[in-house]
């Protein structure tokens, strides 16, 4: 029973990676209606500053993670600046197109900076060895992500439903054009929007480095289970992002420990049923 | 009784909680042209959609030569029969008439299924469609791509097409839709040249080709047809003034 | 442009464009220093992308999955080749048939979905394939391919030489034999249909079409020229594996095909050329960095020429036709 619930825990941690690292997509596509896949290159991005800020100027790990969402949350910004913007009223396939491009682009870019091979780095004393926690035995890094995670989630949720920014944001993902026509500054809320989500892409990038490993594809390792939330939450809902991500970390674990053989079909064909029955997602309001 | 084409029995239809008309009864002779008329928001569209099967009704029938075809799909309607055009032109952009009136004819005909066989063999159709396009007054615009043909071309290919398919029954969604009322009247004239024995029912927003071309009128208004009589006497009727004028 | 009778004809008909591109393709072989092995990989991929086309650019259905089809079709073959079928031509052809049903079943499951939801579930069965065949060690291989597949003489007579001499010649065979027939295909009145359900499938439904129906009928026979390829590669190569089946496939299959243009089955082929000869040459100049310039051709080409390369060179040549026309005071306006 107790290596059972480890397992659990082992899972709702990856799960909380997997959330912080596609929100930011499910509020593009929510918002803007703009599949962007290069979130994901956001989320290296996020794990080669972590690595750069400890490794080479010895910042402090916690201290690393505000410079690693700072850095994805930058980058976000002059990519939707300069390219992505232009693409706002293509289709589907031509922003899976165009953001494909440009993982392709950032995983050579990476590779020529930082070379083709696992990034190296030490984590500080206090998240390495185990707890023991109600008399399972844990991992203290895995801990860690579990409260980063809630503690993130919570924020998010309250930001959105409580604060200013929050109702701007809804409105805009309800209605853009009529949040306009209010005198809402969309494009400021859009910029706004994409710099949050990137960097949350860029600190689960970060958090990530540790246990999934960094290296030039983590782009493309990770952008299916990112599609899959967000496609499977519902776009532009926080919970049902949350939902979606804990429920695919969870059956990864679980299913790569107990049922090796079928762990990865299960998940799939569990997103192709969804899609099938609610193509908006579960969560989605546009069912 | 017997010469009723197309009829409607109870129909009842809501989008959620929204109620659109409730049991709603109605039928269209062999041969008439009815109009219906009524403000906007009265389900006029609706009602054409839940003839072509686009849309199910909650409850009610649809039946055409008194058989129930309410669960028939909306390709079977149009094979018995059943064409519609749509009030907002719906065509195919990237085509030319030609190729569209082709493409319907081919349908019509059953040629479009699976084959290896050229369109260009086709020749009988093909004279068809261009012969239906000089009725029309398309005959010059055969070859120009449908997006760039100005909107009242536009407006007499959505015809078109649907004449192609040789339709009993033809339901037109506002056909004068953006067309000023001298193109009206010319879409009107050439298109009741063209359908002799067509049974025809169209929405129309404009009185003067309503009361020019329909031989019978039905008001809806408020989920229900309050009036359904010829344009002489719905033009005095007090009902229709007060739906129309709010008195 | 062609008068309105022989409208039909004339898009029906062989162009000069046509033939001296094929022409070009057989006498590729007879150039010095030419790589035959490339280009046979080009006529693959090439055949691949031009399945991809007939769903994408002339029904407008967009697939994140296609290389489920060209795997299975892979391992179709592969598991003849095995197992004692070792007749290529009859292997090719059987190996389409599984993919075809496959193609099918696909079509009816995604009838109703688009947007995101159809990104998805296509690829969605396609990682499901992918997952099964990579697990399935005992009858696949596994990770390590499938292994002893046997393949024998073309038509009796020609080996499947290290060279790739033979390889050349039955790719291009194949690609050519199915190209005539996907390009019968798409003149028929059903390719025109096709293209009214892509332009507005409202409306087919109104013109009585079986809209949906037609979907399974195109995505079978997608599947089963995505199949051929796959077969194509396995007996030339004599090997295959799960990379036949991976989501990088479908992506790279994709991009050949945008590179390229949809919507004219050439479109695939001018893009698998340009794309695996930039890679060849790229790859060679710097191994680890040539995805960088695939990703910036991407980015270019939906930026610049949202159709594709081979219809913005069509376009441009019209206008430039057009404008000498113009310059020297004759023809008859465009």
């Amino acid at each position: 029973m107790a290596a059972v619930l480890t397992v659990l825990f082992n899972g709702i941690a990856y799960g909380f990676l997997l959330f912080i690292m596609s929100v930011g997509l499910s509020v593009s596509l929510g918002m803007m209606n703009f599949v962007n896949l290069a979130q994901a290159s956001f989320s290296m991005l996020g794990g080669y500053a972590m690595v750069a800020a400890t490794q080479r100027f010895g910042v402090p790990f916690l201290a690393s993670l505000p410079i690693a969402f700072l850095a994805a949350a930058a980058a976000s910004v002059l990519i939707e600046r300069l390219v992505l913007r232009h693409f706002y009223d293509t289709d589907d396939l031509t922003q899976v197109l165009l953001t494909l491009g440009l993982v392709f682009m950032s995983i050579a870019a990476v590779t020529y900076f930082w070379g083709g091979s696992y990034q190296r780095f030490d984590l500080p004393a206090w998240l390495t060895g185990q707890q023991d926690v109600l008399g399972l035995t844990l991992e203290t890094y895995r801990i860690f992500l579990v409260l980063t995670g809630a503690l993130l989630a919570a924020l998010l949720i309250f930001g959105l439903e409580r604060t200013r920014f929050g109702a701007m944001v809804r409105a805009c993902v309800d209605n853009q054009r009529v949040a306009g026509a209010c005198g809402l500054n969309t494009q400021l809320i859009f910029a706004g929007a994409f710099a949050i989500g990137g960097g949350l892409a860029g600190l689960g990038g970060a958090l990530a480095a540790n246990l999934l490993g960094l290296d030039p594809n983590f782009p493309l390792r990770y952008l299916v289970y990112i599609l899959i939330i967000v496609s499977v939450g519902g776009m532009g809902t926080i919970s049902g992002t949350l939902a979606a991500g804990l429920a695919l970390g969870t059956a990864d674990v679980m299913g790569k420990y107990y049922f090796p053989q079928f762990g990865g079909v299960a998940i799939y064909a569990a997103t192709v049923a969804v899609m099938l029955w609610r193509p908006h997602g579960l969560m989605g309001r546009r069912a | 009784m017997s010469d009723t084409v197309l009829a409607t029995r109870g129909l009842h239809m809501a989008f959620g909680g929204l109620m659109v008309f409730d049991h709603l009864d109605f039928s269209l002779k062999q041969g008439e042209r009815h109009a219906i008329i009524g403000p906007n928001g009265a389900g006029k569209t609706t009602f054409v959609s839940l003839i072509t099967g686009l849309l199910r009704p909650v409850s009610g029938d649809v039946l055409l030569d008194g058989r129930v075809i309410t669960r028939d799909p909306p390709q079977a309607r149009v094979k018995a029969g059943i064409v519609r055009t749509f009030q907002i032109n719906s065509l195919f952009k990237a085509l030319n008439p030609l190729e569209s009136v082709v493409l319907a004819l081919c349908e019509r005909d059953g040629r479009a299924r699976p084959a290896l066989r050229a369109v260009a063999r086709e020749s009988a159709l093909i004279g068809e469609a261009r012969g239906l396009l000089e009725q029309f007054g398309l005959g010059a615009d055969a070859l120009t791509p449908t997006q760039t043909l100005a909107y009242g071309r536009q407006r007499l290919l959505e015809i078109a097409l649907a004449m192609a398919l040789k339709p009993r029954v033809l339901l037109l969604d506002e056909p004068a839709a953006g067309l000023s009322t001298r193109q009206g009247h010319e879409v009107f004239e050439q298109l009741l040249r063209l359908s002799a024995g067509v049974t025809i029912l169209f929405i129309e927003h404009d009185m003067g080709l309503v009361f020019r071309y329909a031989d019978q009128v039905s008001v809806f208004a408020g989920g229900a047809i309050i009036v359904q009589d010829t344009p002489d006497n719905v033009r005095v009727n007090p009902r229709v003034r007060e739906v129309y004028l709010g008195a | 442009m062609s008068a309105v009778p022989e409208w039909f004809a004339g898009k029906a008909r062989w162009s000069g464009f046509e033939i001296a591109f094929w022409c070009a393709l057989a006498g590729a072989y007879f150039l010095p220093n030419i790589d035959i092995a490339l280009l046979s990989q080009i006529f693959i991929w090439g055949l691949f992308a031009m399945s991809l086309d007939l769903l994408l650019g002339y029904r407008g259905i967009a697939s994140l999955g296609h290389a489920a089809f060209f795997g299975a079709g892979a391992y179709c073959a592969g598991f003849l080749g095995k197992y004692g079928w070792g007749e290529p031509v009859s292997g090719l052809l059987i190996s389409m048939l599984p993919a075809a049903a496959l193609g099918w079943l696909t079509g009816k499951l995604v009838q109703r979905v688009s947007g995101v939801a159809l990104l998805m579930v296509t690829l969605g069965l396609n990682l499901i394939l992918f997952d099964f065949v990579q697990r399935s060690t005992a009858l696949t291989g596994g990770d390590d391919g499938l292994q002893g597949i046997a393949v024998d003489p073309l038509l009796g007579l020609f080996r499947f030489d290290i060279f790739g001499r033979t390889a050349y010649w039955y790719s291009l065979g194949a690609l050519f034999a199915l190209f005539v027939f996907l390009r019968a295909f798409v003149h028929s009145p059903f390719g025109l249909a096709l293209t009214g359900s892509r332009e507005n499938a409202r409306r087919m439904i109104m013109l009585g079409s079986p809209v949906e129906g037609d979907i399974s009928i195109v995505f079978a026979v997608s599947a089963a020229a995505a199949a051929a390829a796959g077969a194509l590669l396995t007996q030339t190569t004599q090997f295959v594996s799960p990379a036949t089946l991976s989501f990088q496939r479908s992506a790279d299959v994709l991009v050949m095909l945008i590179i390229g243009g949809a919507g004219r089955l050439y479109g695939g082929l001018i893009g698998a050329l340009i794309f695996l000869v930039m890679k060849d040459w790229l790859a060679a100049l710097s191994p680890v960095y040539w995805y960088f310039w695939i990703g910036l051709l991407l980015v270019l080409v939906v930026s610049f020429f949202r159709k594709g390369v081979l219809p913005s060179l069509e376009t441009g040549m019209r206008g430039l036709i057009a404008r000498l026309g113009k310059a020297r005071g004759g023809g008859p306006p465009a």
